[in-house]
This record gives C-alpha cells, structure tokens and sequence, in this order.
C-alpha cells in the first residue's frame, strides 16, 4: 500500500509551491526526516523531510511545476524493514563535531531566497451585503479590500455605526480624504428628505440583496391595458417595439464633480469619467422608474428588483455588452473599480460569457466615439438602453444669457412593450437630473 | 561588576563572563570560579544530555513542521548553552517564566519533550503541569510574560511579608514544592529575548523590580537577532549595560559557556534570595536558525553566517571539555542513541495528537456565555464559510 505525502502549507496560510527540484528518484528507499525535494513558496525556500519511510514508488509533480497546497506530491511505499525507525532529521547531526558538516546542513534546511510572485491565498467570497445589515451580529465582517475602508476619527464612527450609515457613502472633505462630522451631519440630513417626499419609492427597499431570497424577481400578470399595448405595439412595429427619445443636459457640474473625485485622495489610481456619474444615475433612476429594468415574456412582465449593468462596449471580438453584477450594491468608489476592470477586460478581449449574461439594463458610451446621439437597439431580454453623448463646451442658455457650458445628450431606446413613453420620459429626466447636479447622488 | 567608568563606556559595560572558551579550555574568575566549581562531572554529563536532546527534539519538530504536522516552530538551535545550564542553576521552588523559545530550560527542569508540543500542534494551549514544575506557560506575546513575573516576584515579596506576619507559610498559587521543605527562599526568572528586550513591557518591569526590589532574575538570551533586525540596530550597548541605569546589577556572560552561563546564574539567585533587589544576566549566544519556521533567515543574514558562528555552537565545546575530563566515548554515544529515541517518541506523540477544534478554545475564555465571546464565534464562522470553494 502506498504511502501519499500531499505538499502541506509550510507558511502560513500558503496555498501553492514550486517543485524546485527532487532529491530522491523512483525505486530510492528513504527513511523518516531524509529531505524527498526541496520546494519554493512565496516566503522561502525549504526543504521537505520524508514523514514516511519505504521505496519512493512515484515523483507525482515536476520540478518547475507550481502544486497546490494538500496536492500529492510523491508515494512511498510502505513495507519498509524497519519503518518505525527514523533517521535523524537532515539539519540535526546532534553528536557531530563536525561543525562544517552541521553547517551545511543547516543552510540547506532554511531557503535560499524569495520568490518574487506576489503571496496567493485562498480565494474569499465576494463581500456579503447580508451579513452586514443582520442585527443580531455586531462585528463587521472586513471582507472588503482595506483601501475602500472609508477614514474616519472613532466618535464619527460610532456615530454613523449609530444611526446605520455606512460612512463609505459619505463625501469625505477632511484635509486626509477622512468623513468629518460635518460630512456625517450632512449626509444625514440629506439622507432623511427623498424618503419623507416620495414614500414607497426609496430605492434602498425597492433593491433585493442576493441573500434575501433566491427569486428576486416581481412577476406581473400582463393583462388587461398593458396586455393591449404589448399586442398591439408589435402588430404595429413587430420588428422593432422602440421608442427613442433624447434630451440636452448641461453637465458642467459632472465634469466639475468629476474632477474633485480625480483629486480626492480616496480615489487615487482609479479612473473617474463622466461614464461612473451616468452609471450611478441610471442605477438610481431605474430604482425610481422600475420598469425600465425588467424583461418581457408575453405571459408577464419581470421587474427585476438587482441592476446588472451592461457597458456595451467596442472589443477585438466585436460589439460586447459585458455586466456589473449588483451593480446597485456597490458605492461610487466600488463602481469606477468595477466600470475600469469591465473596459480594461472588454478591451483586452478577456471578457466571458458569464460576464455577458444575465444583464437587467445597458448604456451605450457613443459619446467616446464622439457622437452626440442617436437611437440604440435594446439588449435582447432587457427592456432599455441609455445612449451617452460626447460632453462638449456649448452655448447655453442662462438666465437669459448665452454662455458656454458642458453639454451632452442622452439618448435612450425603451421597449414599448412594457413601458410607454411618459415613464420613459420619467426615467431619462431622472438621469438627466443627476447630471445636472450629480450631488443628488448624495441622498442614494 | 560594571567597570569604571572612561569616556569610551560613560555607564560601564559589564566584563565579558567567560570561564570555558570555544575549545573546551576552562579559566579562572574571582567571582564566578566558585560556582563552576559545584558541577560535577555528572552535573556536566547530564547538562549536555539535556542540551542534545533539546537539539534532537528542535530537529525533530522543524521536521514535523515541513511535514504539515505543526502549524509552527520556534527553533532553540544555539541557544541550549544558555537555556540549560542556568535553569539547571535554580532551586526547585523557584519560578520560571518563559517566552516561547526556551525548550532547553524546560527539559532541564523535568518537562517531557512531548508536553511542549501541544501549542505548536494545535491540540491544546498548554501540555505541562505548570503548578508541577513552576513553569509557567509560554508566551507568545513578544515581552509579556517579564511583567508576569515581575508581579510574581513582588507577590512573593507579600507573601514573605505575611509570612512573618502570622508565621504561617504563604504558597502563593500552588507551586512544586512544600514550603516546608524548601531549602531557600523562592525566587523567579524570566526569559526573553533581545529583541523583547526593546518592548516598553520589560522597561516598566525593570522600573517596577527595582522599586519594590522584587527578587526576579531577568535572564535575556541576546541571540542577536530580533527576527530580522540585527542587534546592532537594536542597542549600541550590551543589553547589560542597562541594569546600572535601573540602579540594580547586570552581568554579561558568554551564553554558549555552561559554566559561566550555571556559575552567573547561581550567583544572581543567591543575591535574590538574600534580599539585594533584581538582577539582570546577558547570555551573549547566537540563534542558528530562522526566527521561526516562518521565515527565510537567508534573506536577511550575512552569507559567512555559518563561517562565523558555527564555532560558538555549544555542544561541541561542552562535548570537547567532557573530553578533556575523560568522559568516555561510550557516554557520547549512549546519549546519540538516548536521543535518537526521544525523537522518534516525540514524532509518535505529534503524530497520535489530535488538533483541537478551533472553538472549543471560544469555549474557555469565560465560564459563562458572554456577548464578545459570540460574536467572535459569528465572525470566525462567517470567516470560514467566506473561502470559495475549490
């Protein structure tokens, strides 16, 4: 029967190695503590003693091959004459006055350099937005990366921690990128106005969590007027149920917002563009105008209550419309993460399937191709589309006065299948609005 | 003994203790002389049994821990000289706090190799009896357990108090022997390192010793190495250096000698036990090894690391002066094959220990439910359950 030695974790909290090379070969008997190979992992290089004594009946890896941590790495056959006898340990020569000997040895036990490769650990789950809103734990699971922790001083804290705010939504204005307790103040008195106006609208209870249940979908009969409108829109337009509309925006003040985010401390190495700002918006409009993000099935109409935000994107591959899962979870910091790692991806060419399905809404970015506008087709299974205009300096009326300012257009297709053209309205002004003055983002 | 002070060492650099050299040559010391003199051959025959078989057990267990076996080790190769021949220097009342390297002192003092095994196995937090052997459990927070016993020696200055007070015998905690029995007075040494000896933890205890003369030997093994930083980083002195400015002696001994390290040692208790305040002892000696089996010393160490400090190794000097007293070849080997033994009865114990389930040690932090306690459990739950799966 043979005897498996798996590579075991020689670190701490090691996951893999690399076969430097074998010290013994197929057919070698080896007693207990004699070194079988000497292997390299993220901390050093080390030596391993044999735990088992017999004749080595199989080398199961390759020296250069990199071996996950509890993989086999060798079988020794057991049925060795004297098994239970050891030898002594490679770097103990105990009795030895033989100091070059035992020196020797000892340089062989400890490695012999770092490997450069950065330490890989075992994978973690993506953060889990139910474990922090449970009341009955009181510990915040850090499952986020360290750097998206918000600053903040201890009593400002306990304040937001106090009044349930997660204090990664707040705008920090402190000299270090820190919320400062008038930045807590502040939001918290933004933060109770949309609710007390539009009652039953607030997009924190209109979004489901994955956790919450698996069916995150609100089914409603298509019957009646809708049922009408439905049947009748593709009797008349059967090819193509859109409606298309656009709207002027004078997005000056994005453009300024934008550029306080590229300074602001807590967004350093990452990418802010005028696209982060409309993908928040149409994340909170769509909260607001439900329909907008749901898919037909002739027998219902599903509103889907999560945004898997689709860029569509130019690719090596052709047009791709790659998603953001969850997109209604992540903060503003968390989505340009996630809007540069979708492009950066898309554009490499890397994107997967996985990352093309299932999408609950799309914005087309035109306007980096330097278009103004124009009327896009909708993702099949989704029922809108947001077109996104260049942003160019143009003369604007205000107050009477003609002067220059930043202006795009937003274009959108909609499906009139499921939605007419007065929520369509609805939905695109919303978005409009945010880029108008993207500081109502402030009270998402 | 600090010397005079001279402009070059304004605070008096204690002299250099060396009663045997690298090659087993013995000399004399007014002072320390007297104490060497007690070893008898056996004394010295079973010092350096003790010493290999502290080398053969450390051996054993780095083997164990390349083998998946242990989570971790903490090596003590260099360092036996030191750690046996001053635990071999105490009385049986004595107290010994340890840090978490000292395998030698408490093979010594009668612990099984074995029972230091269950920490770095993970199959409990403690494997000896420390009411057995006044060995307290080691400590893995760097410098702590020197305020342990700190507050222990000034304890055992209250209970000499009360003692004289009501003429009863005081027995503290619970300790090894009868009170009635004992020869001397209890005293309590503590071991650390140089690089604990940078920890503000030691500093408040020395401050604390000296003002309630507290009898505690602060025994610190300068292996020269604080993980990575080398001594000479840490202190432009010799640690020993410092007692003087605490206002009590320090001495500095060659750590890799046994006869100065027990001779050093018995001299500092006697001071102890007659009341004259602590005492601080710098056993110069050299960690052969990594800080742990964690860490990669090749990254960080000279390259002639093993040209220059392999001649200090203290077992061939005490093997080439047992030698040079007669002690025959036959001992030498009987010893080998003694130790050869206990290492293969560490491994079979190693391997027969089962770790412990992580939240039974959650179980024992109070003796009833506590609120910290759950959600410490929750969060070590939820962390568990967050690794994707493979």
């Amino acid at each position: 029967m043979s005897q498996i030695f798996n590579l075991p974790d020689v670190g701490e909290g090691l996951t893999e190695a690399e076969i430097l090379s074998w010290k013994v070969a197929v057919g070698d008997t080896v007693a207990v503590n004699d070194v079988l190979v000497e292997i390299e992992t993220a901390k050093s290089v080390v030596e391993l003693p044999s735990p088992y004594a017999g004749r080595v009946e199989e080398l199961m890896a390759e020296e250069g091959q990199t071996v996950e941590v509890e993989s086999p790495i060798i079988a020794i056959s057991a049925g060795d004459a004297s098994p239970e006898q050891g030898a002594d340990p490679k770097a103990a020569e105990p009795t030895s006055l033989n100091t070059k000997d035992a020196g020797a040895q000892q340089a062989a036990l400890v490695g012999s350099g770092p490997k450069a490769d950065p330490v890989k650990r075992r994978a973690r789950k993506r953060p889990d937005p139910a474990s922090s809103s449970a009341p009955a734990a009181s510990f915040q699971l850090h499952t986020k990366p360290a750097a998206s922790r918000a600053l903040a001083k201890p009593p400002v804290r306990k304040a937001a921690q106090d009044m349930g705010i997660n204090l990664q939504d707040v705008t920090p204005t402190g000299e270090q990128g820190q919320v400062t307790k008038k930045d807590l103040l502040n939001y918290a008195a933004h933060m109770t106005l949309p609710q007390s106006k539009t009652p039953g609208a607030s997009p924190s209870s209109f979004w489901q969590a994955t956790e919450v249940s698996d069916d995150r979908i609100e089914r409603i009969p298509v019957k009646g007027v809708r049922k009408a409108t439905a049947a009748a829109m593709v009797q008349s337009s059967f090819s193509a149920p859109h409606v298309s509309i656009f709207v002027d925006v004078d997005a000056s003040r994005t453009m300024e917002f934008v550029k306080r985010l590229k300074k602001s401390p807590q967004f350093e190495g990452i990418k802010v563009t005028p696209l982060l700002i409309l993908a928040k918006a149409v994340i909170w409009a769509a909260a607001r105008n439900p329909q907008v993000n749901a898919t037909w099935t002739d027998t219902e109409i599903q509103i889907k209550h999560f945004m898997n935000l689709g860029i569509a994107a130019a690719t090596p591959r052709g047009l791709m419309v790659p998603n953001i899962k969850n997109a209604h979870e992540l903060n503003l910091r968390e989505l340009a993460i996630a809007l540069n790692d979708l492009t950066a991806r898309a554009r490499e060419g890397k994107t997967q399937p996985a990352e093309m399905s299932n999408g609950t809404m799309t914005i087309t970015n035109i306007g980096s191709l330097g278009i103004d506008t124009g009327t896009p087709i909708i993702n099949p299974g989704e029922a809108a589309i947001i077109a996104f205009g260049t942003i160019k300096e143009k003369p604007w009326v205000v107050s009477g006065e003609v002067i220059p300012r930043w202006v795009t257009t937003l274009g959108g297709s909609f499906d009139h299948r499921i939605l007419d053209g007065d929520l369509s309205a609805r939905f695109l002004a919303d978005v409009a609005s945010i880029l108008e003055e993207p500081a109502l983002l402030l009270d998402m | 003994m600090p010397e005079a002070n001279t402009p070059a060492t304004p605070w008096g650099t204690p002299d250099l203790v060396q009663l045997m050299d690298e090659t087993g040559t013995v000399r004399a010391h007014p002072t320390f002389s007297s104490y060497a003199d007690e070893l008898t051959d056996t004394d010295l025959k079973e010092m350096y049994r003790t010493m290999v078989l502290t080398r053969r057990f450390d051996d054993e267990m780095t083997a164990l821990q390349r083998q998946g076996q242990l989570a971790l080790w903490v090596p003590s190769r260099g360092q036996e000289a030191a750690q046996v021949a001053s635990a071999r220097a105490l009385a049986p009342n004595d107290h010994i706090f340890p840090s978490y390297r000292d395998h030698g002192a408490l093979l010594e003092r009668g612990i099984e190799p074995a029972e230091i095994t269950p920490l770095f196995r993970g199959s409990a937090t403690l494997g000896w009896d420390p009411k057995k052997h006044n060995v307290h459990p080691y400590t893995l927070v760097l410098a702590a357990q020197v305020l342990h016993a700190t507050g222990y020696a000034m304890g055992l200055n209250m209970d000499a108090q009360i003692e004289a007070e009501t003429g009863e015998k005081q027995t503290g905690q619970g300790q090894a022997t009868d009170p009635n029995q004992d020869a001397a007075k209890p005293a309590v040494v503590v071991y650390f390192g140089d690089g604990s000896s940078t920890e503000g933890d030691v500093h408040e205890s020395m401050v604390f010793a000296a003002s309630y003369n507290a009898p505690v030997l602060f025994f610190v093994q300068n292996n020269g190495w604080a993980i990575s930083v080398p001594f000479e980083t840490q202190s432009r002195v010799p640690l020993s250096t410092r007692a003087a400015g605490y206002g009590f002696e320090g001495l500095r001994v060659d750590g890799n000698d046994v006869l100065s390290v027990y001779a050093a040692t018995r001299y500092a208790m006697d001071k102890l036990r007659a009341g004259e305040g602590p005492v601080m002892i710098e056993a110069q000696t050299y960690r052969l090894g990594p800080h742990t089996t964690a860490d990669d010393p090749t990254k960080y160490r000279p390259q002639d690391h093993e040209a220059t400090y392999t001649p200090l190794d203290p077992l061939p000097r005490l093997e080439a002066y047992l030698r040079s007293r007669g002690v025959e070849e036959s001992f030498f080997e009987e010893v080998a094959a003694e130790t050869k033994q206990g290492g293969q009865t560490v491994r079979d114990y190693v391997l027969n220990s089962k770790p412990e389930d992580f939240e039974t040690y959650l179980d024992r932090v109070y003796a009833e439910p506590h609120q910290q306690v759950e959600d410490d459990r929750a969060f070590y739950r939820a962390y568990t359950a967050g690794f994707e799966e493979e």
